[in-house]
């Protein structure tokens, strides 16, 4: 029964998404990207991918090592949209590599704005276990690279903001009910005073798409990792929480229990879905398998489908280019395929 | 939707920026949007925090410096506009001129946490006397006396090691 879900703070499934830890790195030797010409790059390059795929641990030979100057277009922003590298990554791709785990659970970004990002993502809330990982990916290739590090600030970074720690933790986490009652404004404005910001899905400055959030820590200096990381996950607690009762306000709501089937009936029907009315709709539909007004539907499949039907993810997958209105019908056709389950409407009314 | 800038298109791109606090949107076709610079998907994607940050600093950093960074040959003007420091020397060069700008972002000025293979013998003991000082707090809450004892004991010998260090200069 759903009632039972929202007082349990260990299977938080239906808030948070996806846990993600990144370390900010730099060599020593070398200067900052930013200081670096395309030769120095891929110095760096050939080092960072040396000291990942000939470490001796038992992950290094699950590392692929992709050349970022190599993919088209389309392939570099897919991998935007799947969240393994950041939007600044490609904007300018020469001298600049990327080192992948085989499951797409690690990606290290060589020369983004450090020399080595190492970024470690795993679904739902798993902050200890995201930690552990990059850690021990640090680690190793610390004993290889001997990283710039200052007994006063730290991990030194291109940009000061990183400093210190250089790690940034986050949570992607949807909150449908805390946007629908207008709520995010203040909550912003009050997480900044805790050292913690909240963003869009894709990051700095980027529209929060179908009421994804990005939950991170801001402050990098004086403040251990573990530390940060309890901070990170106490306020989230309080947001799942607060979330939560919004959801159950909302749910009681006929308009918001509308828009959710008929959001169920679009996706499941449409021939043509622009990309911004499908986040939405997907959006509107999770909210229902949160609210338990639909059963039918596994987090799982909105998950993937959220990526999935993003523009180029759509046309890597699909092997060519194409135009706005093609990928419009190949996105509504991908949708109704995995929303084309077995239909037990879950009409719990007429039970009771 | 028809784009807003040529008027005669269907309009498929959506734009949202905000400038200065202020939101503005705009729908575009493709051919006005890839004129306007918005063609690449994430070309003119979010703020830049860097320019941010350069404005930051620009109030602390006054042309009278000319002091470089032997290693990038950076100058803090350099710094002060991009936003972006040269390299891990210039922490050093311009630890002072720096140290303004970390305070007013991080609060704080000195590192806790994770230390490189790199770091000194003296932060290295100071790092495990926080652990176990934190640890002994634990454990005299906890009541495990035997292993508080333990902890006391390692928490004095590190205390003389670090003042040894202070003798021996830095490491």
């Amino acid at each position: 029964m759903p009632e039972k879900k929202y007082e349990n703070l260990k299977d938080v499934s239906d808030v948070v998404i996806s846990t993600r830890i990144r370390f900010a790195r730099n060599l020593k030797d070398y200067p900052f990207p930013c200081r670096l010409n395309d030769e120095k790059k891929c110095h760096v390059a050939a080092l960072v991918k040396e000291a990942v795929l000939d470490g001796h641990s038992a992950i290094s030979d699950r590392f692929k090592y992709i050349q970022m100057s190599e993919l088209t277009q389309e392939e570099a922003v897919s991998l935007v949209e799947r969240h393994l590298v950041s939007p600044e990554f490609i904007s300018d791709r020469q001298g600049r590599g990327l080192l992948l785990l085989d499951d797409e659970s690690v990606s290290i970004m060589i020369n983004e704005e450090d020399h080595v990002r190492i970024q470690v993502i795993k679904p739902n809330m798993d902050l200890d276990g995201a930690y552990d990982l990059a850690d021990k990916i640090d680690t190793m290739l610390d004993e290889q690279l001997n990283f710039a590090f200052n007994d006063k600030l730290g991990y030194l970074t291109q940009c000061p903001t990183n400093i210190g720690t250089g790690m940034r933790a986050s949570l992607m986490m949807h909150l449908p009910a805390l946007k629908e009652s207008n709520a995010m404004g203040r909550i912003s404005a009050s997480l900044s005073k805790l050292g913690l910001v909240i963003r869009g899905i894709y990051g700095e400055g980027t529209d929060p798409k179908g009421a994804i959030y990005q939950l991170s820590n801001q402050v990098t200096l004086g403040i251990s990792e573990h530390e940060a990381i309890n901070n990170l996950r106490d306020i989230a607690s309080q947001l799942i929480t607060q979330e939560r009762t919004a959801r159950e306000t909302l749910a009681k709501n006929m308009i918001i229990e509308d828009r959710i089937f008929r959001s169920f009936g679009v996706l499941q029907y449409a021939k043509l879905i622009s990309n911004d009315e499908c986040m939405q709709l997907l959006s509107n539909l999770r909210f229902g398998v949160e609210t338990g007004l639909i059963s039918s539907i596994s987090f799982d499949t909105l998950n993937r489908l959220m990526i999935e039907v993003q523009p180029a993810t759509l046309m890597k997958n699909v092997g060519k280019k194409l135009s706005p209105q093609e990928r419009d019908r190949i996105r509504a056709e991908l949708v109704r395929t995995a929303l084309l389950q077995p239909k037990v409407p879950a009409n719990r009314r007429l039970e009771n | 939707m028809l784009c807003q800038s040529c008027e005669k298109r269907q309009a498929t791109t959506h734009i949202k920026t905000i400038v200065n606090g202020e939101l503005k949107e705009y729908n575009l076709c493709p051919e006005c949007a890839t004129k306007m610079g918005y063609g690449s998907f994430f070309g003119n994607f979010g703020f830049d925090l860097d320019k941010l940050f350069g404005s930051f600093m620009e109030s602390v950093g006054t042309g009278r410096n000319t002091k470089r960074c032997q290693c990038c040959g950076s100058s803090f003007e350099d710094i002060a506009k991009s936003g972006k420091v040269g390299c891990a020397n210039c922490y050093d060069v311009f630890y002072e001129e720096l140290l303004p700008s970390i305070q007013r972002i991080h609060g704080r000025t000195s590192h806790t946490g994770k230390l490189a293979r790199s770091a000194g013998t003296k932060v290295r003991i100071k790092n495990e006397l926080t652990q176990c000082k934190y640890e002994l707090e634990q454990a005299i809450k906890a009541q495990e006396f035997e292993k508080a004892a333990e902890l006391r004991d390692r928490i004095r010998e590190l205390e003389k090691n670090i003042n040894n260090a202070d003798i021996n200069g830095k490491e």
